[in-house]
C-alpha cells in the first residue's frame, strides 16, 4: 500500500499540470490540435488513476481545454468525485470544472445533492462558499427544490461571507423552484435591513431582480426602499434602488411624486456619474408616469434635461453616449425640452463613434417636425453618401424611413419630396434594405391617392433605367425596388404618360436576370400595362397590333423561365395576348374588356389583419371535421383514443350558421361604427387642418450644398431641388397668408385690436398636396385589443407571485428533517407575515416562543415588536422619519391584507400638505370637512407614542392596540375620503374587485341611537389578541352648532358581557368620552367589552350623558341606546388555504347547518362581498357560482361556509364547531340579505 | 444580471470565459469570436458600451468592456445593470487580479486561469454582482489561498522542482507582457 502512494507520487512527478499543459500547447503552435488530443488521452488515463490529486489536476486541465472550445462533458462523473474530496484544494477545483461545464441536461447532477448539502453545511465557510458559488452556475429545478430549505437556513449564517452568497443564490433557486419564493421571502425581506452593507446589496440585488421581472408585487416594498434609499450610502445598492423605483414608478404615479424630491436633491448633490445617470433615468421614468398635467415638474425636466447636455459635452464617450440614451426616454413624453437641444444632437452625428452616432440617429426620430423635416432628412443623406462601412449606412437608411413613415407619414408635407428622397435611396451601393425602400415606393403610392401621378412618373423612369439597378451584381439588395417599380406602374397605368415605352422597359431580355418573383411582377403588371395601352390605342388599331406582336414577341422568354410562378403567370398571359391578337384581326373591340380583367382598386391590408379576424360563434377549430375514426381502429394509438373520448363533448356545441343576411347586417354596423369613429382616417377630403393666420416660415435655414451625387439617373429630380421648391412654396404660403392677415389686420384694427401673431406652429406648414392617407382595412368585428406577445417561456413568468398574502402550511419548503416537530398552524394563525420557518438552528427558540405564543400572544408579538426597532435604524430627531416608521412597522405587523392599504397612506400623507389635499379638495367636493381635524389630531398624539414607545416596553400592548386603532381609523378616513377604497378592509374582496365590477360602497358602522344633538353609529370588531374581549368604536357626531362636552358612556353590564372599567372603578361607573366634539364634528372612541359566551347574540343598554354647552348657557343632555351583540361581531376576518380548509372539513368534528336565501338579485361577488365585509369571512376559493368562506371566532371556532348561487336563490351550506353560534351567524347574514 | 464575462487578448485567444446562462462549447467558441470581432475594431478612445452582438442577446443586453494593453475585459449584461456601474467593477476586478498577482501580466492570466476564476467567483456569483469592495476581496482570496497552502496544494514541492527542471529546456520564456498603465482613469466616479 504504501509502495503504490510513493509511486503514485512519483508517477505524478511527470504528470503534466496546468502550467505544463499551457506551456506545451503554447509550444505546439502548428499542431496544436494534434498535441491536445495526446493531452485528453493522457487526462483521460490519469482521471482512472485512484489518486484524487491526480484525478484534480487532470480536471484542473480539462477546464483550461474547455475554455479553448473543447467538450468536456465526458469527464462529468470524475468531476463529481473531485467535487466530493475532502480537500478544499481539489474541491475548488470540482466545482470550478462543474460550474463551466454542467448544465441542465447534465446527468450525473442528480448524484451531486448530497453532496452539496454536506458542502453547504461545513463547518469551514469556504467550503461552503464554493459549493454555493458552483451550485449558483449549475442549479436545476431538483437541486433547487431540495436544497432550498438549506439555502434558507444559510441566510442567517452568523458569517457574512456565506450570509451574502447564499442570499444572492436564493435568486436562482426563485428561478428554478418558484414555489420556494413566498416561503423565502420574509427573510430575504429581512436581510434588506441586515448589519452587514454586503449582504445588504445582495439581498437589494435579488430583490430587484425579482421586481423588475413583475413590479406589482413589490410595490408594498416600495417604503422600506425609501429608507434605504435616503439612508444608504451605498453607491451600488442606491443605484439598484433607484433603477427598481424606475420600474415601480409607472404602476403607482404617487410613488413617482414621493421620490422626485429626494432624487433631485441627489442628483445635485452626487459626486459619482453612475449615481447622477441612475437618478437622472428614475427622474425621467417618473416624469413618464406623471405625464398628463403636471406642469409644475417642469423644472426636475429642465434639470434632467441640463444634466444630461453636460453628460453630452463631456469628452468622455461614455457620458455621451449615456447621456443620448437617457436623453431619447425624455423624448417620449417630452419632445419639446429635448428639441432645444437639436444642435447638439445633430453634433453627435458626426461624431466618429459608431455607437454614438446611432444613439444621435435614435434621437433625431423624436426631433422631426414638419418644419425641419426636410432639412435634417437632406444632412442624413449626406452622411450616407459619405459614411464607410454598410453597416452604418444601412442603419441610417432604415432611420431616414423611419423618420418619414412615423406616426402616419406625420410630418411629411411634401410627398413629391419623399418619393425622390426614396429613388435617390435606391442608388446606395451594396444596402441590405431594397425591400424596406420597395415597401415604402408601395405604401406611400397605394395610400397617399394624390401622389400617384409623380410616383408613376417616377417609377417609369427607375425602370427604364433598371439597368443602372442591376449592372452590378453585387447589388442584388436593391433590385427589390423595381418590384415596387413594376407593381405601381402596372396598377396605376393610367397616370402613365407613355405607357408603351414603360411596357418595352419592362419586357427587355436583360429583366430576365432578375430574382423570379420581381419578375414575376414585371409579367403581371406588363399585362396591365397592355391594357392600358390598348385602351389609349382603341382609335389606332394598328398601333394596338403593333404592341400585340411586341408582347407576343417578348413574352416567350419568360415561359421559358425556370421559376415557375414566373412560367405560369406568363404562359396565361401569352395565350390571352394571342387570343386578344386573333380578335383585334377580326376588328373586334377588346380594349374595354381587357381592361375589365384589371378593374377594382387594392386596398391596404393591415398587417395584423389576419390575426385580428375573431373566430365566428360556433367555429369550434378542435372539433372533427369529419367523423374520426372509428375506436376500434385507433387502439392502438394512444393520442387518438383520447381524442375520440374527448369528441363526444365537442358535438354537443351546436354550430350556428352565419348566413348572408348576418354578414350583410354586420358589415352595415361595422360601416356605421367607422363613420362615426373619429379616429378612423376615411378616404374623404383632407384630414390635415389649414390654419389661416399664421407668419411665414423666415427663419427656416436654407443649406445651400452642393451635393456631388455618385450615381445620377437621368431624367430624375434630386430631392435637394425639392427642399427649394418647397422652401419657395412655403415661402409663397407665407405671402398669401400674410395678405390676408393684413387684411384681417385692418379689419381687425377697426375694432380697435391688434392681434399678435405667435411664433410659427407646426401645423401652419400646409402639405404641398392634399393628402389622403388611407387607413389600412381591418377585417369585420376586429378585435381592438392587442394581445401582448409574451413569452411564455420566460422563466420569471412563475415568479409572479403575490408575496403579501400570508404563507400556507402547504407552502413550507421540504425539509428532510424535523418535520413531525412542526408546530401546525391553526388555519390562516394570524396572518401576520411572520412564517414558521423550519429551521433546525432556532428550533429550540421557536419551540418555546409557540409556547408563549399560546399563553401570552400578546408579549412575543411586543417583543418581537421591539426586535424589529432595534432593526430599524432611525433618527431620533427626525420625526417624519418616525411616523414613516410607524407606519412600516404596520404593515409588517399588520394582517397582510391591508398592505396595499398603508402603502396607500404612506403614498398619500407624504403628498397630502400640497397637491393630494388640493385634489381631494378639488375633485371630491363632497368629503365630510369634518373628517379633517380629527386626522390631525389623530397624527399627534401618534408621534408622542412612538417616543414612548421605545422607552417603555411595557405599554407596548396598549400601544398596539392605538396602532390598530389608528389603522382602523384611517380605513375610516379612507372611508369616508374615497369610495373606491372602501373595502379594503377585506383583502379577499378586494382580489374580486379587481377581476368584476366595482362593489357598491359598504359600511359596517351601524345606528347606534341619535337625538337633536348627538348621532352615534357604532361597530363591533372581536379583539384578535384576547380570546374574551371585543372592542366597541363608537363614532359621535355633533349636529349641533354648540360644543358637546363632559361626554359620559354608561352600559348595564349583564352577565355575560362587562364593559372594561379602569381599574378601582365600581361596576356602574361611567366612562368620560377623551375628546370634546365643536360643532359639525365627528370623532371616534373606542370602549372595550369582557365577554364570555360568544354563542348568542347579546343586547346591552346604556347611556350617554353630555353637556350642551352654547354661548350664553349649557345643558345637561342624555341618549339611551341599546348596543347589539351580534353574533358576527365575534368573528374575525381570517384567511385560509383551500388545503387547510379542506382538512378542517375532513375532521368531522363540525356540526352542519343550512339556509336559503331567495330572491337575491345582486351578482354573486357582491353577495359574497357582503359577506365578507359584514359578517368578517375570507374567500377560500371560488369557481363559478360556488364559493368557500371561512371565519375564525375570538374564541377559536371555526366556521366554514360552502355558498352557491342560482337562479336568484342563494344557498348556503354552514359548519361550525359550535352548531348555535353558526345558527345565530347564519340568521344575521340572512338579515343582511334581507335588508337590501 | 450578467450573462457573460470574457477575457481575451488583441488577437482573440480566450483568457478566461465565463458564461452564466448555458452555451455548447461551440456556441461559446462562436460567441467569442464575434464578440472580438466586435470590440477589436473599435478605436480606444470610443466608448465602451456596445450593442448588439446577435448571439449574446436581445435588444436588452450590451456589451460592456474595457481594453488593457494586450487584453479585453468584456461584459455582456442586461437591462439592469448600470452601465457605469459594470465599467466601474470591471476596474475592480482589474486591480484586484492586480493585487493578487503583483503586477499583473496576461502571462499570469494565461498559467493561472484558476486562480483568476476563483478571484472572479469572489467578485460575481452566478450573474450577480456580489462584493465590490477590493479589500474585501482580496482577503477573502487569500484566506482561501492560505487554506489550499496548508493542505499542500495542487502540486506540492517534488512536483514544482520537477517542473522547474522542465522548464529549463523550454526557449524563451515570453516574460514581459506587462499590461502597463493599469489604473486607467476612471471617469469622475466616486470609489464604490
Amino acid at each position: 500500500m504504501a509502495l503504490k502512494i510513493v509511486k503514485g507520487s512519483i508517477d505524478r512527478m511527470f504528470d503534466k499540470n496546468l502550467q505544463d499543459l499551457v506551456r506545451g500547447i503554447r509550444n505546439h503552435k502548428e499542431d496544436e490540435a494534434k498535441y491536445i488530443s495526446i493531452c485528453i488521452d493522457e487526462i483521460k488515463s490519469e482521471l482512472k488513476q485512484d489518486n484524487i490529486a491526480v484525478k484534480a489536476n487532470a480536471v484542473c486541465k480539462l477546464t483550461y481545454l474547455q475554455m479553448l472550445g473543447y467538450d468536456v462533458s465526458w469527464a462529468a462523473f470524475n468531476i463529481v468525485e473531485v467535487m466530493s474530496s475532502s480537500k478544499f484544494t481539489f474541491k475548488r477545483i470540482g466545482y470550478l470544472a462543474a460550474s463551466q461545464c454542467f448544465h441542465e441536461g447534465t446527468d450525473v447532477i442528480m448524484l451531486t445533492t448530497n453532496q452539496i448539502r454536506k458542502d453547504l453545511s461545513s463547518p469551514n465557510q469556504y467550503d461552503t462558499g464554493v459549493a454555493l458559488t458552483g451550485l449558483s452556475c449549475f442549479v436545476t429545478p431538483d437541486l433547487a427544490r431540495d436544497l432550498a430549505n438549506d439555502i434558507m437556513t444559510l441566510m442567517s449564517h452568523t458569517k457574512p461571507y456565506i450570509r451574502k452568497k447564499a442570499v444572492l443564490i436564493m435568486y436562482k433557486v426563485f428561478l428554478k423552484y418558484p414555489e420556494s419564493l413566498r416561503p423565502a421571502f420574509p427573510r430575504l425581506k429581512e436581510k434588506l435591513e441586515d448589519p452587514d452593507p454586503g449582504v445588504q446589496s445582495a439581498a437589494v440585488n435579488v430583490i430587484c431582480e425579482l421586481a423588475r421581472r413583475n413590479p406589482k408585487n413589490y410595490l408594498s416594498l416600495a417604503p422600506l426602499f425609501f429608507k434605504l434609499m435616503t439612508s444608504s450610502t451605498n453607491n451600488w445598492v442606491l443605484i439598484k434602488i433607484i433603477k427598481l423605483f424606475g420600474a415601480l414608478t409607472p404602476l403607482e404615479p404617487r410613488l413617482g411624486k414621493k421620490l422626485i424630491e429626494p432624487l433631485t436633491n441627489l442628483i445635485h448633490s452626487t459626486s459619482a456619474m453612475s449615481l447622477l445617470y441612475e437618478c437622472v433615468n428614475t427622474v425621467i421614468a417618473v416624469l413618464i408616469s406623471l405625464s398628463s398635467g403636471m406642469p409644475n415638474h417642469s423644472a426636475s425636466i429642465q434639470l434632467c434635461v441640463q444634466k444630461l447636455r453636460i453628460l453630452i459635452e463631456d469628452s468622455d464617450q461614455n457620458l455621451k453616449y449615456l447621456g443620448l440614451l437617457a436623453m431619447s426616454k425624455i423624448l417620449k413624453t417630452h419632445p419639446k425640452s429635448v428639441q432645444s437641444h437639436k444642435d447638439l444632437i445633430l453634433q453627435c452625428l458626426d461624431d466618429k463613434d459608431e455607437s454614438i452616432r446611432l444613439r444621435a440617429l435614435d434621437l433625431l426620430y423624436g426631433m422631426v417636425s414638419k418644419k425641419n423635416l426636410m432639412e435634417i432628412v437632406k444632412k442624413l443623406m449626406l452622411h450616407v453618401d459619405k459614411a464607410e462601412g454598410t453597416t452604418y449606412r444601412d442603419e441610417l437608411l432604415t432611420k431616414i424611413i423611419d423618420i418619414c413613415s412615423q406616426s402616419n407619414y406625420q410630418y411629411i408635407t411634401n410627398f413629391e419630396w419623399y418619393i425622390s428622397i426614396l429613388v435617390e435611396l435606391t442608388r446606395l451601393e451594396g444596402t441590405r434594405h431594397g425591400h424596406l425602400i420597395a415597401s415604402q415606393m408601395l405604401d406611400v403610392a397605394i395610400r397617399v391617392k394624390a401622389i400617384r401621378g409623380f410616383a408613376v412618373a417616377q417609377m417609369a423612369t427607375l425602370l427604364d433605367n433598371a439597368h443602372l439597378l442591376t449592372g452590378n451584381t453585387q447589388r442584388n439588395g436593391i433590385c427589390e425596388v423595381l418590384y415596387a417599380a413594376a407593381w405601381i406602374c402596372g396598377e396605376f397605368s393610367e397616370h402613365l404618360e407613355d405607357p408603351k415605352q414603360t411596357l418595352e422597359a419592362m419586357l427587355r431580355p436583360k429583366v430576365a436576370t432578375l430574382p423570379g418573383h420581381i419578375q414575376a411582377v414585371y409579367v403581371q403588371n406588363a399585362a396591365k400595362l397592355f391594357a392600358t395601352v390598348l385602351r389609349s390605342q382603341e382609335s389606332a388599331p394598328e398601333a394596338a397590333q403593333e404592341t400585340s406582336q411586341l408582347m407576343i414577341e417578348r413574352l416567350p422568354l419568360f415561359v421559358q423561365s425556370a421559376n415557375l410562378e414566373v412560367q405560369e403567370r406568363a404562359s396565361c398571359i401569352l395565350q390571352l395576348v394571342k387570343y386578344i391578337q386573333k380578335l383585334q384581326q377580326k376588328d373586334v373591340e377588346v380594349a374595354e374588356e381587357v381592361t375589365a380583367l384589371f378593374a377594382g382598386e387594392l386596398n391596404p391590408v393591415a398587417p395584423k389583419a389576419q390575426k385580428k379576424v375573431p373566430i365566428p360563434e360556433g367555429l369550434d377549430l378542435d372539433a372533427w371535421i369529419n367523423e374520426p375514426p372509428s375506436e376500434s381502429e385507433s387502439e392502438d394509438e394512444k393520442p387518438k383514443a383520447v381524442f375520440a373520448r374527448e369528441e363526444p363533448k365537442h358535438t354537443r356545441s351546436r354550430h350556428t350558421e352565419v348566413d348572408e343576411k348576418e354578414l350583410a347586417k354586420r358589415r352595415e354596423a361595422r360601416k356605421q361604427e367607422q363613420a362615426n369613429n373619429p379616429f378612423y382616417i376615411k378616404a374623404s377630403p383632407s384630414s390635415q387642418k389649414v390654419y389661416q393666420d399664421a407668419p411665414g416660415v423666415e427663419h427656416i435655414p436654407v443649406v445651400q450644398i452642393d451635393l456631388s451625387v455618385p450615381l445620377k439617373v437621368p431624367g430624375l429630380p434630386l430631392s435637394d431641388q425639392y427642399v427649394k421648391m418647397e422652401e419657395e412654396r412655403r415661402q409663397k404660403d407665407k405671402d398669401d397668408k400674410k395678405k390676408k392677415e393684413k387684411k384681417r389686420k385692418r379689419e381687425k384694427r377697426g375694432r380697435g385690436r391688434q392681434v399678435d401673431s405667435g411664433p410659427e406652429s407646426e401645423e401652419d406648414i400646409t402639405p404641398a398636396q392634399q393628402v389622403d392617407i388611407m387607413t389600412e382595412e381591418m377585417p369585420e368585428n376586429a378585435l381592438p385589443s392587442d394581445d401582448d406577445d409574451k413569452d411564455p417561456n420566460d422563466p420569471h413568468k412563475a415568479l409572479d407571485i403575490d408575496l403579501d398574502k400570508p404563507l400556507a402550511d402547504s407552502e413550507q419548503l421540504p425539509t428532510r428533517t424535523h418535520r413531525s416537530a412542526e408546530v401546525l398552524k391553526s388555519p390562516g394563525g394570524d396572518g401576520d407575515g411572520e412564517t414558521i420557518t423550519p429551521e433546525p438552528k432556532k428550533k429550540t427558540r421557536k419551540d418555546k416562543k409557540e409556547k408563549k405564543k399560546v399563553k401570552d400572544k400578546e408579549r412575543t408579538r411586543s417583543a418581537e415588536d421591539k426586535k424589529n426597532k432595534k432593526k430599524h435604524k432611525h433618527d431620533p430627531e427626525e420625526e417624519e422619519a418616525k411616523i414613516e416608521e410607524a407606519i412600516t412597522l404596520v404593515n409588517a405587523e399588520e394582517a397582510q391584507p391591508t398592505a396595499a392599504a398603508d402603502l396607500d397612506f404612506w403614498l398619500t400623507t407624504d403628498a397630502a400638505p400640497s397637491s393630494a389635499q388640493e385634489a381631494v379638495a378639488a375633485t371630491i367636493p363632497e368629503v365630510p370637512i369634518e373628517a379633517e381635524p380629527s386626522e390631525v389630531k389623530e397624527v399627534e398624539p401618534e408621534e408622542m407614542k412612538s417616543k414612548h414607545k421605545k422607552k417603555k416596553p411595557k405599554k407596548e400592548k396598549e400601544e398596539m392596540e392605538r396602532e390598530k386603532k389608528k389603522k382602523k381609523k384611517r380605513h375610516h378616513h379612507h372611508r369616508s375620503e374615497r369610495a373606491e377604497t372602501e373595502s379594503v378592509q377585506n383583502g379577499t374582496m378586494e382580489e374580486e374587485e379587481e377581476e368584476e365590477e366595482p362593489l357598491p360602497p359598504m359600511s359596517n358602522y351601524g345606528l347606534l341611537a341619535e337625538n337633536d344633538y348627538i348621532k352615534m353609529v357604532y361597530d363591533i370588531q372581536g379583539n384578535l389578541q384576547d380570546g374574551s374581549q371585543v372592542v366597541v368604536s363608537i363614532i359621535f357626531q355633533n349636529k349641533t352648532s354648540s360644543v358637546l362636552k363632559s361626554m359620559e358612556f354608561n352600559v348595564l353590564d349583564s352577565l355575560n358581557s362587562k364593559l372594561e372599567r379602569p381599574e378601582g372603578a365600581s361596576p356602574h361607573d361611567a366612562l368620560s368620552v377623551p375628546f370634546q366634539l365643536p360643532p359639525e364634528v365627528s370623532n371616534e372612541a373606542r370602549f372595550v367589552f369582557a365577554v364570555q359566551s360568544i354563542v348568542m347574540p347579546q343586547k346591552l343598554k346604556g347611556t350617554l350623558t353630555f353637556i350642551v354647552k352654547t354661548d350664553d348657557s349649557s345643558t345637561h343632555e342624555k341618549l339611551d341606546f341599546k348596543l347589539h351583540f351580534t353574533c358576527t361581531s365575534y368573528l374575525i376576518t381570517t384567511p385560509c388555504y383551500s388545503d387547510a380548509y379542506a382538512k378542517l372539513l375532513e375532521s368531522g368534528d363540525l356540526k352542519s347547518s343550512s339556509l336559503k336565501l331567495e330572491g337575491v338579485t345582486m351578482p354573486f361577488h357582491h353577495s359574497l362581498a357582503r359577506i365578507c365585509f359584514h359578517h368578517h369571512f375570507s374567500v377560500v376559493e371560488r369557481v363559478d357560482s360556488c364559493a368557500s368562506m371561512y371565519s375564525r371566532s375570538i374564541q377559536g371556532h371555526h366556521v366554514c361556509l360552502l355558498v352557491k348561487t342560482a337562479d336568484e336563490t342563494v344557498s348556503i351550506d354552514a359548519k361550525c364547531d359550535e352548531l348555535m353560534l353558526l345558527e345565530n351567524v347564519l340568521d344575521e347574514i340572512k338579515q343582511t340579505f334581507s335588508q337590501s | 444580471m450578467i450573462k457573460a464575462i470574457l477575457i481575451f487578448n488583441n488577437h482573440g485567444k480566450p483568457r478566461l470565459i465565463r458564461f452564466y446562462q448555458y452555451f455548447a462549447e461551440d456556441m461559446q467558441q462562436q460567441i467569442i469570436r464575434e464578440t472580438f470581432h466586435l470590440v477589436s475594431k473599435r478605436d480606444d478612445n470610443v466608448c465602451n458600451f456596445l450593442e448588439g452582438g446577435s448571439l449574446i442577446g436581445g435588444s436588452d443586453y450590451k456589451l460592456i468592456y474595457r481594453h488593457y494593453a494586450t487584453l479585453y475585459f468584456v461584459f455582456c449584461v442586461d437591462s439592469s445593470e448600470s452601465e457605469l456601474g459594470i465599467l466601474d467593477l470591471i476596474q475592480v476586478f482589474v486591480e484586484t487580479l492586480d493585487k493578487c498577482f503583483e503586477n499583473v501580466c496576461e502571462l499570469d492570466l494565461i498559467f493561472h486561469m484558476d486562480k483568476v476564476h476563483c478571484i472572479l467567483q469572489e467578485v460575481v456569483m452566478g450573474g450577480m454582482v456580489l462584493e465590490t469592495n477590493m479589500n474585501e476581496i482580496v482577503a477573502q482570496v487569500e484566506m482561501q489561498n492560505r487554506m489550499e497552502k496548508s493542505e499542500g496544494g495542487l502540486s506540492a514541492a517534488p512536483a514544482r522542482a520537477v517542473s522547474a527542471v522542465k522548464n529549463m529546456n523550454l526557449p524563451e520564456m515570453p516574460r514581459n507582457i506587462n499590461i502597463g498603465d493599469i489604473n486607467i482613469k476612471v471617469p469622475s466616479l466616486s470609489p464604490f
